[in-house]
């Protein structure tokens, strides 16, 4: 998307507008942004990935000269990391492998995190290990009741608690 | 033309307003990013692979309890109009609808659907599994993806990776692939002028908002459509609950909005409800944006329990078949044929007169 402003440069962020009841996103460029008085720093998790691919070229630049360019390149689909910066799309999921550490560093930047916390997968064919279900029951309460708890739902961790109690 | 009765309700069972708190959630929706580990990502993969990985999911799908009846909609043998239908039912994106900025849908991109549950085949991931309910509910909409996820999950190898999680095409979509969206309806805090500070708010808390369409979209209507940021470092309950504990907040102020509302300018609001009223229920052309802003003014009187004359349901229906590329496939039209604004404002008026009957 082509930044409203200067219709030049590609639009990096958002600006959200209200006016006559009215809501309105204006897409602008990183300099454009800034010129109208906009700090584009702190809208980490609401801009798009260019400008952090953009940020990721310069990370490597600093950490990891670039004397070799085939060092970027995935063994299995052929991706550069040049292909990357234009499309902002990884090619396979051996990329992900090649990447390594400078992929740490975007994961970083638009997750806040690098490590996945959530469901494991367990491919087809392989046995998965669950808990007996007598230790089923109380564990699934105990984490309902966390859950309900951080998310402020009183009402629902009152249950919980009580069905906790009947049980153990 | 698309045969859209194939489905049982149309794929429109999410807007019967039965959910949780339907006066202010139009529709929650939740998907799943996944790939299979044995190919290479959308971006890259040519049409033969992309054929194969159409007939691997539909094959894993007929053996699934959840899908295995599902509808396969092929968007390459779909004409525009078609393909713009199940767009605006919220069946598929614009990018496996070919009506991004591209322009053209690639090859085996296609839909599978049963009942409120179904994959996007060949988009910018391998599978997007998706489910929509009516209302707030962000529970019961994941446990049906979430099993969907299992059972597909057992039959085609998914591209995970022990440290990142689900690998996706995107890395803003890495870990968990899950988007979950809440389509909300805040004329209360626009009309206050707050509703910049709770969207910029949004942004500070890892959400996001977009409008009526999903990514890319304008806001129409007073709709916003709330959704989680980031899908990695978090397991998906917490990423659900503090969407869900967000959610709830802007549900209460909206509601505190109102009150404000109500209290210091209740002429004023009376007046916007019944001129909104009375407008649609006379008008004899309607553009989508004038109609979609004053179907927000009788909403917000129907919530305000202002004006009794219309039912939720109605509105929700006004809100799809309303559309363009329903108004055309209804009436034979093109879909920028300027007669859709003459035909949508007659559809307009007979649903309001009929409610009014059947309600006055």
């Amino acid at each position: 998307m082509k930044c409203s402003n200067c219709q030049e440069r590609e639009a990096v962020t958002e600006l959200t507008k209200v006016a006559n009841d009215q809501v309105t996103k204006i897409p602008l460029c990183e300099r454009c942004a800034s010129e109208l008085g906009l700090d584009t720093t702190l809208a980490i998790g609401k801009t798009p990935l260019a400008t952090y691919i953009a940020a990721m070229g310069q990370g490597l630049k600093d950490t990891t000269p670039l004397t070799d360019p085939g060092a970027f390149v995935c063994s299995s689909c052929g991706a550069t990391l040049q292909d990357f910066r234009e499309s902002g799309r990884l090619g396979c999921p051996d990329c992900y492998r090649t990447l390594g550490s400078p992929l740490r560093e975007l994961l970083r930047r638009l997750h806040g995190a690098t490590r996945h916390a959530g469901e494991r997968y367990h491919p087809p064919g392989t046995v998965t290990e669950l808990p007996s279900p007598e230790r089923r029951g109380p564990l699934e309460l105990r984490e309902q009741l966390r859950r309900a708890i951080e998310a402020e739902n009183f009402e629902l961790a009152a249950q919980l608690r009580d069905q906790l109690k009947d049980l153990v | 033309m698309i045969d859209l009765t194939l489905l049982p309700d149309g794929g429109l069972g999410w807007l019967d307003a039965s959910g949780p708190l339907s006066h202010l959630v139009l529709s929650t929706r939740v998907r799943l990013a996944r790939n299979l580990s044995t190919h290479t990502f959308g971006s890259r993969n040519a049409a033969p692979e992309r054929e194969t990985i159409l007939r691997d999911v539909e094959a894993a799908s007929r053996e699934s309890a959840l899908i295995g009846h599902a509808v396969c909609y092929r968007m390459d043998s779909l004409d525009v109009l078609d393909r713009q239908l199940l767009h605006e039912r919220h069946l598929v994106s614009k990018e496996l609808a070919g009506l991004d900025a591209e322009g053209r849908v690639r090859p085996a991109a296609a839909l599978l659907v049963q009942d409120r549950i179904g994959v996007m085949l060949n988009e910018e991931d391998h599978l997007r599994l998706q489910g929509m309910s009516s209302g707030f509910a962000l529970e019961a909409t994941y446990a049906q993806v979430d099993k969907l996820d299992s059972e597909l999950g057992q039959r085609l190898p998914f591209a995970f990776h022990p440290e990142f999680g689900y690998l996706t095409s995107c890395p803003t979509n890495v870990g968990t692939g899950l988007r979950a969206s809440v389509l909300i309806h805040l004329p209360g805090l626009v009309l206050t002028k707050e509703i910049s500070k709770v969207l910029q708010g949004l942004g500070q808390v890892g959400l996001t908002f977009r409008g009526l369409y999903g990514e890319g979209s304008e806001v129409v209507g007073n709709f916003f459509q709330l959704s989680n940021q980031t899908t990695l470092g978090k397991s998906e309950q917490d990423l659900l609950d503090h969407l869900g504990k967000i959610v709830r907040q802007v549900i209460e102020y909206e509601e505190q909005a109102r009150q404000v509302l109500l209290r210091d300018a209740p002429t004023i609001i009376e007046d916007k409800v019944w001129r909104a009223y009375g407008l649609l229920r006379y008008a004899r052309t309607l553009s989508f944006d004038e109609m979609m802003n004053l179907l927000s003014g009788i909403r917000l009187g129907v919530g305000l329990k202002l004006l009794g004359e219309v039912g939720l349901y109605t509105l929700n229906k006004l809100l799809v078949h309303c559309q363009p590329a329903h108004l055309a496939a209804a009436h034979g039209l093109a879909v920028d044929d300027p007669a859709l604004a003459m035909q949508r404002a007659r559809y307009v008026r007979k649903l309001l007169e009929v409610d009014a009957a059947r309600r006055g």
